[in-house]
């Protein structure tokens, strides 16, 4: 989008500041901000801060939160960066953490019927079918965006939005409908599965060393694909200029949706732990919105991989800190989300900032 | 059921969209010049809940929907500045701004959850018209000022965009900004001024949840009301008329969920909110890919150029491009 030179404004040359500038004055004032929006909740900014670290570190049981929380944000975020380096916004993501995790749960309710007292496999196979479907559950509904992106030239912004909506509607159709509980059907998802089919975890914790290994397994493997392979190359050159890829040779259709193909098979891996790891069922809301935090943790990194693990640690660590919020300062957690938000609105003002009037 | 009965159920949509048809004018007005505001989901929220704080401080309804307006427009600049003054992805800060000021209103709203609070007066049935078969009891005895405002909007954006010179302009600036620029327009000045107005319907759309429709605040009250706003825009193919009608479309289909519950138990209301995103996509795959050309060319020329006509839904050209005036 932005082809042409900054334009060379009637700024007088004192105006022209360092790069760095720009980004670490937007820095401060979003923590500027997030200090004022604290004190007008009527809280003291360090009383708050002290809270949600306590409410992050404080004991093991916090630690395993923050920890599953992480895994499935790092699955969601390595996703979103193959999409983002091809040019994409993929706000399908939600969707499709969504699909795969109802995927995941259909292969399981199969496998364990209701009325059965045991799994008809050994459940570590059941509960690796179940994850695998959940992956192909992903796949599939990235590539139904992926689709209608590329072959019916639809926006991916809202093909995604639209086929989020979708992937819920289904989910809340099985949970009131052919899946629902025994007796009475409600918003608090499908029964429970047997407890052989939940994931293992860190010791009494909701952690569980298979969704966290997968989340690093696939965030260094994405490292080691965007800078050192040429199918890495061949993505970031179709993101930066469509045209020019496809005049250079690259396939960029092919490339597009190997995109969504890629982003689909973590976000449904991400559902899958979801339900396997964390739920051990299917909820409505089964992704906890680390789909659409995916999509912040990257665009903060600047879409570069590297960058993806100790944001996506920060974020996880405060989604679960805030939690303590309630419970000790009678404020809403939903200032996690407000800490988010403003860091990556001023990240992208300040790098637009920089872009436009910064001395090169 | 019977035609009154009917009529009541109709007249009950009509109600219910009307928040939507402000939110869905306002996107339509902002996408019009050229800008996505795709914050409108975090918009509206936060207009519900500064809307309703405001009204319940100041103890004036009016006072609170200013300052969802207000709020709005506040939205609607950052969205402005970093879209068009730092040309950084309009999609990108709208939205973060989405997610943001939803989570924004839970935390500083957390106060005033389910505190009861001033509502809008109801309103009379207008003389004259209501005595109109149908249309009256459908349109006019609506008991709510903000029903007969939003048909003023409705109308009156109408006419702006078709029959105005300045609306001649706006829409030039959303397709041939350049061409615009050229004739003399200032290009960044008026997509700024859309974008804030529509910023401010979009504010306003969100108190008359609060103080009107939903009638309190709480957390994630009008959750999704501000996706379907932009799936509805795209739906009404970026006319006011069109919008409108989508809203109320979703409200029919709203009402008529409601009415079905007790006969089909099995599929819960939440599932009819997905009914907008697959009709979105449908109309996108049918004019975004040229297939409705196609298969309209196999209908005789006259019928063919009416419903052209009539179903035309192409975007505007520089939606979302920003514009290098300097």
């Amino acid at each position: 989008m932005n082809s042409t030179i900054p334009s060379q404004t009637a700024l007088p040359w004192l105006w022209r500041l360092p790069a760095l500038v720009y980004r670490s004055g937007a820095l401060i004032i979003s923590l500027l901000l997030i200090g004022l929006i604290v004190l007008l909740s009527g809280a003291s900014p360090v009383e708050v801060i002290g809270r949600m670290l306590v409410g992050a570190v404080s004991t093991p049981d916090q630690v395993g939160r923050v920890v599953a929380t992480l895994s499935t944000l790092l699955l969601c975020a390595v996703g979103l960066v193959y999409t983002f380096n091809a040019g994409l916004y993929n706000l399908g993501v939600e969707g499709q953490v969504t699909f795969g995790a109802i995927a995941t749960t259909f292969v399981l309710r199969l496998l364990y019927p209701e009325e059965a007292t045991a799994s008809l496999l050994p459940p570590p196979l059941t509960i690796a079918l179940g994850v695998l479907a959940g992956a192909l559950g992903g796949v599939l509904w990235g590539l139904l965006a992926g689709a209608l992106h590329v072959y019916g030239r639809i926006s991916e912004i809202f093909a995604g939005l639209g086929l989020n909506f979708a992937a819920t509607g289904v989910a809340i159709y099985l949970i009131f409908g052919p899946w629902k509980r025994p007796g009475v059907a409600s918003l608090s998802g499908t029964q429970p599965f047997d407890e052989s089919l939940w994931l293992g975890t860190f010791g009494q914790t909701e952690a569980t060393p298979v969704g966290l290994g997968l989340g690093l397994l696939a965030l260094l493997i994405t490292i080691v694909v965007m800078r050192n392979t040429y199918f890495g190359l061949r993505l970031r050159a179709v993101g930066k200029n469509q045209y020019a890829a496809h005049v250079l040779g690259v396939p960029a259709r092919q490339q597009l949706l190997s995109a969504f193909l890629i982003c689909g098979l973590f976000a449904g891996l991400a559902g899958a732990i979801q339900v396997v790891g964390v739920f051990h069922r299917l909820i409505p809301n089964i992704s906890s919105n680390l789909g659409f935090l995916g999509l912040l943790v990257v665009m903060l990194v600047n879409f570069d991989p590297r960058w993806v693990l100790p944001v996506a640690l920060f974020f996880s660590a405060l989604n679960i800190g805030s939690l303590q919020l309630p419970l000790s300062l009678g404020l809403e957690s939903s200032l996690a989300g407000v800490i988010q938000g403003l860091l990556v609105l001023f990240a992208l003002i300040g790098r637009g900032l920089a872009q436009r009037y910064a001395a090169s | 059921m019977d035609s009154a009965q009917l009529l009541i159920i109709l007249a009950t949509a009509i109600t219910t969209a009307t928040p939507l048809v402000f939110a869905c004018l306002g996107e339509t007005l902002t996408e019009r010049a050229g800008v996505i505001n795709l914050s409108a989901e975090g918009t509206v929220m936060l207009g519900a809940m500064v809307g309703f704080v405001v009204a319940k401080t100041t103890e004036s309804v009016w006072l609170g929907f200013l300052g969802a307006a207000a709020v709005g427009m506040l939205v609607a600049l950052i969205v402005a500045y970093g879209a068009i003054t730092l040309r950084q992805s309009q999609i990108a800060i709208g939205f973060v701004l989405a997610l943001l000021c939803s989570d924004l209103s839970s935390y500083l709203g957390n106060p005033y959850v389910r505190v009861p609070g001033p509502t809008v007066p109801p309103a009379f049935p207008i003389p004259i018209l209501e005595a109109i078969p149908v249309i009256g009891p459908l349109f006019f005895r609506q008991g709510d000022v903000l029903v007969y405002a939003s048909y003023v909007l409705i109308i009156g954006m109408w006419f702006y965009f078709y029959r105005t010179r300045t609306g001649l302009t706006l829409r030039a600036i959303g397709e041939q900004p350049a061409a615009a620029f050229v004739r003399g327009h200032n290009v960044i000045a008026l997509r700024y001024l859309y974008t804030l107005v529509g910023g401010a319907m979009i504010g306003i759309a969100g108190a008359a949840f609060s103080l009107d429709f939903k009638a309190g605040w709480s957390h994630r009250h009008t959750a999704g009301y501000g996706w379907i706003a932009l799936a509805i825009v795209i739906f009404g193919g970026w006319n006011p008329l069109r919008a409108a009608l989508g809203a109320y479309l979703f409200g029919i289909l709203q009402s008529l969920a409601s009415v079905a519950q007790s006969s089909i138990q099995d599929v819960p209301t939440q599932v009819f909110t997905v009914a907008p995103f697959i009709l979105m996509i449908l109309v996108l795959v049918l004019t975004s890919a040229g297939w409705l050309g196609r298969l309209l060319g196999y209908l005789p020329v006259t019928p063919r150029r009416a419903l052209m006509r009539a179903l035309r839904t192409a975007p505007p050209a520089a939606l979302g491009r920003p514009f290098e005036q300097d």
